[in-house]
């Protein structure tokens, strides 16, 4: 299956070296496997290679590449919709269109790019290299998972050619709007994006059953769960929460579905449309909206814990020192995991719902704080007296770090029920929602490619074209977001199409449009450059040396980079630690991987394995 | 160096641009300023939380890069510290918390002493229907809605029959009397929004919901639909005018009552004609 990589590299280090081989301390034992190696599946042509792999890494890379192509339509439609908002004078759009680029956009951007990117690409890619196994534990399975979600992205995008054009309800779907004639795509739209999210749950329940089963059964000896990296406690997390949270909006889009089609009740009460009296009655539209936040807020999570996770070991690799307070890092996860089935009606606060639901979920989702601020509290305890290396996806952690924490604390001015009301619905909730699981998360995809791109392609991006893509990603979207916040402020409210001259809005508030359209075009733009050195540098990017960046995990550990089909040739890696033992004192190198032996780093004063 | 620069430089332009831009919120005109007070809380332990953070992690990259002879140092917990953060945490949240409770009792607990007003929303306008001599509103219903009654009003419910229908996208409210808003849509989910006034509540098709307020300045303001309502949702504004006990008095003496309306609808033969055609 390597065929494609011209550049084998040899096992050289002495620490990959397989330890069985030679005579065991007693100090290296590990305890013996419990089941026998897994048995794998070959592939036997150029199809079941490469297109109906099931090979996680393929799929893995396949997911990210249709996330990402997915998630370019995306970033044009926000384009399209910032000029707009912009220049009203150009009149590009129509409403009608405005508010379908809005929802596709927002919808696109959520579920098609960052969900599938995250768990579908890095999962795939990650967790069997980084918890040493061969596969995932369904292959089969996962390569259907792969496949259900092409076609969902194929019937997403069909929705732009039919009669009508895509659904544009918004992200959030609410009925009865969503399938009434006063919304755009209110029939042949709204179905195809109710039937693309359902393929896309039942594409991500087979993908997900297998995140879960080769995290818990298929891990390396030694392995422990204490001893996983982050990034796998962040995407099993978040894999866990969508089994949960997904069926709500499997359901939400059953029953719209069957309301649209065959004249069903359930969100649809007695009502009169433009003029017209319909059929419905007694249905409850926020009934919908309880649905679709059991499953929107945890999927806020779904996003962001793999990028938590990622991000940490981003970090201590990058500043050489032990990630601070495993152990709290692991209980935050699971702890912001469970806690996020129980804040989502602070979506709610002026829906209609009964209102003294307000203090409940107050209460909740200041509750949630405690265990993210603990998230960031430890990211930055890992810098101070690190010895942090300024490397690409370092510069995005930091990044991260800044864009999160800003995302974050604006977090606790909408989830505090009261703060809300002013703000719920205007340009303060967009600027929040964006930085915080929009640009926080994205930034930390970028380092974690910068990252991980020599364990795919046995290359490494372009550091130069990188800083420039940083920079301009960076400080971009920050001008971006940040001002958006006072356009909030002052009272703008989103998903308008046009503001016209509004007698509380003065025309400073306007020309901040331009100014924000315009860091737009230019962030959007750079893009391009890191799409070039995406795909440019599989072929010029420098060779990458092994385990490039001195890491610990697994996934640099493999006899072969890129890994080969199978992963680890004849022996399954033994686990001796975690993987942050860096710059540990009394050890030659700063870092010492996760399957070297004990015997061979005597010396070193190791305090957690 | 360069990086420690900018994220200290974006800190202090954070700062720099929160204190003096031109963009802040507008005066506020009813009794909700105390919701403004809860923003201004948030924003300064935030505000200080983020500065605080920024800083440190600018002063890490400055103090701390890389260099080969050094070695970071090996510590992976500190409990003690943990448990520090967690508990200053837990305060700093409490403290932002209890002011937004406190506030949010206040906004769902209407005063006995409140008038009501019905906003009443469709695709894409605003009406409004006041209670009449009566001070009682009259129920509804979804069916009764038709050319004449365009309200909906249920017509054997005799409270009804002297409710105020204002027809006119404008409503004048009192200036220092609590006023309760009623809102009730007939469509799709619209939210009556003010932004000088602060509130908000969707409207829900199928049940009446909420919020009140005491207007505090005699003013004319916009009305805004805050919850996505279809391609005229841009569209759908109006007017709000408070005004003092006088000229609210003569605004009112010029609104019609459901039952003249209903009477001079039912005498309209091109209503008639127009509803026999459908």
């Amino acid at each position: 299956m390597s065929d494609e990589y011209e550049h084998k590299l040899e096992a050289k280090s002495d620490y990959v070296a397989d330890t069985s081989s030679v005579s065991t301390p007693d100090i290296d034992s590990v305890p013996d496997a419990e089941l026998p190696d897994q048995e794998l599946y070959h592939s036997h042509s150029w199809w079941t290679t490469y297109v109906f792999s099931q090979d996680a890494k393929y799929i893995g890379i396949q997911y990210a590449l249709t996330a990402i192509g997915t998630g370019l339509l995306g970033l044009v439609l926000s384009w399209l919709m910032r000029i707009q908002l912009a220049f009203p004078g150009l009149g590009w759009l129509d409403p009608a269109s405005y508010y379908q680029f809005v929802t596709m956009h927002g919808m696109i951007m959520v579920v098609y790019l960052l969900t599938a990117l995250f768990l579908g690409g890095f999962g795939n890619l990650l967790i069997p290299l980084m918890c040493g196994a061969r596969d995932m534990a369904f292959p089969y399975v996962n390569m259907l998972s792969y496949w259900a979600f092409v076609v969902a992205v194929l019937v997403l995008l069909a929705s732009f050619f039919v009669p009508g054009g895509p659904t544009g309800a918004g992200w959030t779907l609410y009925p009865p709007q969503a399938i009434t004639a006063g919304t755009p795509g209110s029939d042949m739209g709204i179905i195809l994006m109710l039937i693309s999210l359902i393929l896309f749950v039942a594409g991500f329940t087979m993908g997900g059953l297998n995140y879960i089963v080769t995290v818990l059964q298929l891990r390396a000896r030694g392995m422990t769960l204490m001893r996983l990296p982050l990034t796998i406690w962040g995407i099993f997390t978040a894999t866990v929460l969508a089994m949960f949270a997904f069926p709500a909006l499997l359901v939400g889009c059953l029953m719209m579905t069957l309301d649209s089609l065959i004249g069903t009740s359930f969100f649809m009460p007695a009502m009169v449309s433009l003029g017209e009296k319909l059929t419905y009655e007694g249905g409850s539209p926020i009934l919908f909206q309880h649905l679709f936040w059991f499953f929107g807020h945890p999927e806020v999570y779904i996003v962001a814990l793999p990028a938590f996770g990622i991000v940490s070991d981003l970090l201590s690799v990058h500043s050489r020192k032990t990630i601070f307070g495993y152990r709290m890092m692991v209980w935050a996860i699971v702890g912001i995991g469970a806690l996020s089935f129980f804040v989502w009606a602070h979506h709610m606060y002026v829906s209609g719902m009964n209102p003294w639901f307000g203090f409940f979920f107050a209460t909740t989702t200041l509750i949630i704080a405690v265990p993210t601020a603990i998230k960031v509290y430890n990211w930055i305890l890992t810098l101070w007296r690190g010895n942090i290396v300024l490397s690409l996806p370092m510069l995005f952690s930091l990044g991260f770090i800044v864009t999160f924490l800003n995302g974050g604390l604006t977090g606790l001015f909408l989830g505090n029920v009261t703060v809300d009301v002013p703000l719920s619905d205007t340009y303060f909730v967009v600027a929040h929602f964006h930085m915080v699981m929009g640009i926080a998360p994205i930034l930390v995809v970028f380092g974690a490619i910068y990252h991980w791109y020599p364990l795919i392609t046995g290359r490494m991006m372009n550091e130069a074209l990188g800083k420039v893509h940083f920079w301009i990603t960076f400080i971009g979207s920050y001008a971006i977001y940040f001002p958006m916040h006072y356009q909030g402020f002052v009272g703008v409210p989103r998903r308008y199409f046009e503001i016209y001259d509004s007698p509380y809005i003065d025309t400073s508030t306007l020309l901040l449009n331009k100014f924000i359209t315009i860091a737009v075009l230019i962030v959007g733009a750079a893009q391009l450059l890191f799409l070039y050195n995406l795909f440019a540098s599989a072929r010029l990017g420098k060779k990458a040396e092994k385990n490039p960046w001195k890491a610990n995990s697994l996934e640099w550990q493999t006899p072969q980079m890129p890994a080969e089909h199978g992963n680890w040739g004849k022996e399954l890696p033994k686990v001796y630690r975690w993987p942050y033992d860096f710059s540990v004192p009394g050890a030659k190198e700063d870092y010492i991987p996760q399957n070297q032996p004990p015997s061979e780093i005597i010396g070193a004063k190791v305090e957690k394995t | 160096m360069i990086v420690a620069l900018a994220i200290f430089l974006i800190t202090i332009g954070s700062i720099v641009f929160h204190f003096w831009s031109p963009w802040w919120w507008t005066e506020v005109a009813s009794n909700w300023g105390n919701m403004d007070d809860t923003i201004l809380l948030t924003f300064w332990i935030t505000g200080a939380v983020f500065v605080a953070i920024c800083f440190f992690v600018a002063y890490c990259v400055w103090k701390y890069s890389y260099k080969k002879e050094r070695r970071a140092e090996y510590k992976p917990e500190d409990k003690k510290l943990e448990s520090r953060l967690t508990w200053a945490t837990a305060i700093g949240v409490a403290a932002l918390l209890a002011p937004g409770l406190v506030v949010w009792n206040q906004y769902v607990t209407v005063p006995k002493d409140a008038y009501k007003v019905e906003v009443f929303a469709y695709q894409w306008g605003w009406k409004y229907r006041l209670p009449g001599e009566d001070g009682k509103l009259g129920k509804t219903d979804i069916r009764y809605i038709n050319d004449e009654n365009p309200f909906g009003l249920i017509l054997e419910d005799p409270n009804g029959k002297d409710d105020l229908l204002v027809d006119a996208q404008e409503l004048h409210v009192l200036k220092d009397r609590p006023v309760k808003f009623e809102l009730r849509t007939i469509d799709v989910l619209h939210n009556f929004y003010v932004p000088q006034f602060r509130g908000k509540m969707d409207m829900v098709p199928g049940i009446i919901t909420y919020y009140w307020l005491t207007p505090t300045r005699v003013g004319d303001f916009e009305v805004l639909c805050a919850e996505y309502c279809g391609s005229g949702h841009y569209a759908m504004r109006g007017r709000v005018i408070v005004d003092e006990e006088k000229d609210y008095k003569t605004w009112e003496a010029k609104q019609i009552t459901f039952e003249k309306m209903l009477a001079k609808n039912m005498k309209n033969d091109n209503l008639r004609l127009v509803k026999k055609d459908k």
